[in-house]
């Protein structure tokens, strides 16, 4: 197995690389470079680099308060690291409040769902559609032309993503009464209505049974499979994180530990080491 | 089987994403759009206009505005009597400065100043929320109010410090001032009710109204969606007062005919079209109207129930009157909290299911 890691790693090249099913990943999306972010005198990420790659799920795992969900606030644009620079399609990302990231086709969901409580199903995936709709106030309050097209459009697309993730019969549905495990499948749908060019899921199995986070999983893939959608996902289901991924970054403490093939991971020592407990010097 | 959603099959989004998806609401909607437009003006008299029917209208208009600012976007305000009272105060400069400039116009316009002044005072939520906001849009209703007794150029230097509405004419037909009739107070406000809930309903259904919902359930992961926090909270704020702002007007020009500021825009207006606000629904075009109506006729009624079928004095059928509406507000909000609105679809739902429950 340890074989078949390093050979993959050999020919991960600017170009990209062929994953062990034999799927095509391309060149860099996204580079973080040296980050470094601190909350007072607290660090929570130390000098990390890695790079994400077109078409591939990339996951970032590592104990609690390792500063997995710290470093996807970074690349979300929440947190503004103190050091180090984001580079996205090869330009150095200037400092941007989060809604400008999402513009430029950076979706996520949240660890704690982040869902609008108070509107419909529907509501919430139209509003992951916001910056496909284009027709200003004027247009809205006489609802003529171009508001009432886009709405139609949008609901559209809208409604293959609802096929698509099987949420169809909730749709009407406020988002409030939904049960967690749907609740979890709306709010990634929400994040795919956007057509993000990378998507960003925090901890997207947190609290599932077994049966909901194969299907998840099986979203996640076939959302992979079906719109090239560039994934990072932090997970803690270390069997999900080992079958889904294609490389995989490890964190403890803030710092980077490993990054590679989930085979490499699993065979490093430092990443056995943080996962079994072994004293910090 | 009055009431049914059965069998009401959409074939294209469109059709969905209607105002009123279900048959019979629709046409429920056209027969009451008819009898205002059609049968009222036949049967109104200056008691009723007076009374119920033209502060309703008005009213209904400021509910509108101000549940898109809270009930929308979730921005608390208790500015609502001040943004009125610039509404009134632009359409009395206006009246009188532009003489010949249609009142239909001085109403819009007066409303575009408010939306300007709403805006302004709207800066502050962009750092501020909840309560605390609260507080600095009371600092704008005192600030106003203030402006508005003390600058005398807003009242034409007049002796009383009144404004008072001369008369202005829309198709030859006097609509403010004292030559004012009945009808044609209706028919203004009417015109403009109507209009207001077609913009408000427009602007909260589409993109807009998401935005300002996204912000109201989750700023942060609204902002991390891509909404942008600074317009969406500058534009509720400008909608609403405009609103407000034609409202203020109307209440002035229209109904009022004269006003000073402290005495007809107080801080007792702000609180009576929150609690409109509140008790009708937050978050819904139906609850701005079915709250004006509970806290404009509920009043009327029961004083009409007390002095003329009981003949009870008048003096205490006063008191009780605001006794038993304060005891209303205070059972309504802990049957239903989430107001007439919410009632409403409850009893859409029973009646979806009537009467087979099962």
């Amino acid at each position: 197995m340890s074989g078949q890691g390093e050979g993959m790693r050999d020919t991960v090249t600017d170009e990209g690389y062929m994953t062990a099913d034999g799927r095509k990943i391309g060149g860099v999306a996204m580079e973080m470079r040296n980050i470094t972010l601190r909350f007072g005198g607290v660090v929570a990420i130390k000098d990390i680099s890695f790079d994400i790659r077109w078409g591939e799920i990339r996951a970032i795992i590592g104990p609690n308060g390792a500063g997995k969900s710290s470093m996807l606030n970074v690349i979300s644009g929440f947190y503004h690291p103190q050091e180090g620079e984001v580079i996205y399609k090869g330009y150095k990302r200037p400092a941007m409040r989060p809604y400008q990231v999402a513009q430029q086709g950076i979706a996520r969901t949240f660890q704690n769902i982040a869902l609008f409580e108070g509107m419909s199903v529907l509501d919430n995936i139209m509003t992951g559609r916001l910056h496909h709709m284009k027709a200003n106030m004027f247009q809205q309050a006489i609802w003529w032309g171009r508001a009432a097209r886009e709405e139609a459009e949008n609901r559209a697309q809208v409604e293959k993503i609802i096929d698509f993730l099987e949420i169809q019969h909730i749709r009407k549905t406020p988002v409030s009464r939904l049960p967690y495990g749907l609740k979890k499948r709306v709010e990634l749908a929400r994040a795919l209505a956007a057509e993000p060019a990378i998507l960003l899921l925090d901890e997207p199995m947190a609290g599932m049974n077994v049966e909901e986070k194969e299907d998840m999983c099986r979203f996640i893939l076939d959302v992979n499979d079906e719109f090239g959608t560039t994934t990072v996902l932090i997970e803690h289901d270390m069997g999900v994180v080992m079958d889904l991924s294609d490389r995989v970054v490890v964190m403890d403490y803030g710092k980077k530990i490993g990054d590679g093939t989930p085979d490499e991971v699993r065979n490093n020592q430092e990443v056995i080491n943080a996962y079994l407990g072994v004293a910090h010097d | 089987m009055l009431y049914r959603e059965a069998g009401d099959f959409k074939t294209s989004y469109v059709a969905d994403s209607q105002t009123f998806p279900i048959k019979f609401d629709r046409y429920g909607y056209y027969v009451l759009l008819g009898f205002a437009f059609l049968v009222m003006p036949l049967i109104i008299n200056d008691y009723w206009a007076n009374s119920i029917v033209v502060p309703f209208l008005i009213y209904a208009i400021a509910a509108l505005g101000l549940n898109i600012l809270i009930g929308y976007c979730g921005q608390l305000s208790l500015g609502t009597g001040g943004f009125m009272a610039v509404g009134a105060y632009a359409s009395y400069k206006m009246m009188t400065a532009f003489p010949e400039l249609n009142i239909i116009f001085v109403i819009i316009i007066a409303g575009m100043v408010t939306a300007c002044v709403g805006v302004l005072f709207g800066l502050p939520s962009l750092r501020i929320k909840g309560f605390y906001l609260a507080v600095a849009t009371l600092a704008a209703q005192f600030f106003l109010i203030w402006l508005f007794t003390r600058t005398a150029w807003f009242y034409n230097y007049s002796p009383t410090g009144m404004i008072s509405a001369p008369t202005r004419e829309v198709f030859g037909v006097p609509v403010t001032g004292p030559r004012a009739s009945a009808v044609s107070m209706y028919m203004i406000c009417l015109c403009f009710l109507v209009a207001s809930a077609w913009l408000a309903r427009n602007l909260t259904r589409g993109s807009m109204g998401r935005k300002w919902m996204a912000i109201r359930d989750m700023d942060i992961a609204a902002e991390i969606i891509g909404v942008n926090p600074l317009i969406a909270k500058l534009t509720a704020f400008a909608v609403s007062s405009f609103l407000v702002g034609i409202s203020g007007a109307l209440l002035f020009a229209v109904y009022l005919g004269a006003a000073e500021a402290g005495e007809a825009f107080g801080i007792d207006k702000s609180f009576l079209v929150l609690f409109m606000v509140i008790i009708g629904g937050l978050g819904s075009i139906f609850g701005a109207f079915a709250g004006a109506a509970f806290l404009i006729v509920g009043p009327v009624l029961l004083k009409l129930l007390l002095v003329n079928s009981l003949g009870w004095p008048t003096d205490l059928a006063a008191h009780l009157e605001i006794m038993i509406v304060g005891a209303l507000i205070i059972v309504f909000l802990i049957v239903e909290p989430h107001g007439i609105a919410a009632l409403w679809r409850t009893i859409k739902e029973k009646l979806r299911l009537w009467p087979f429950p099962y």
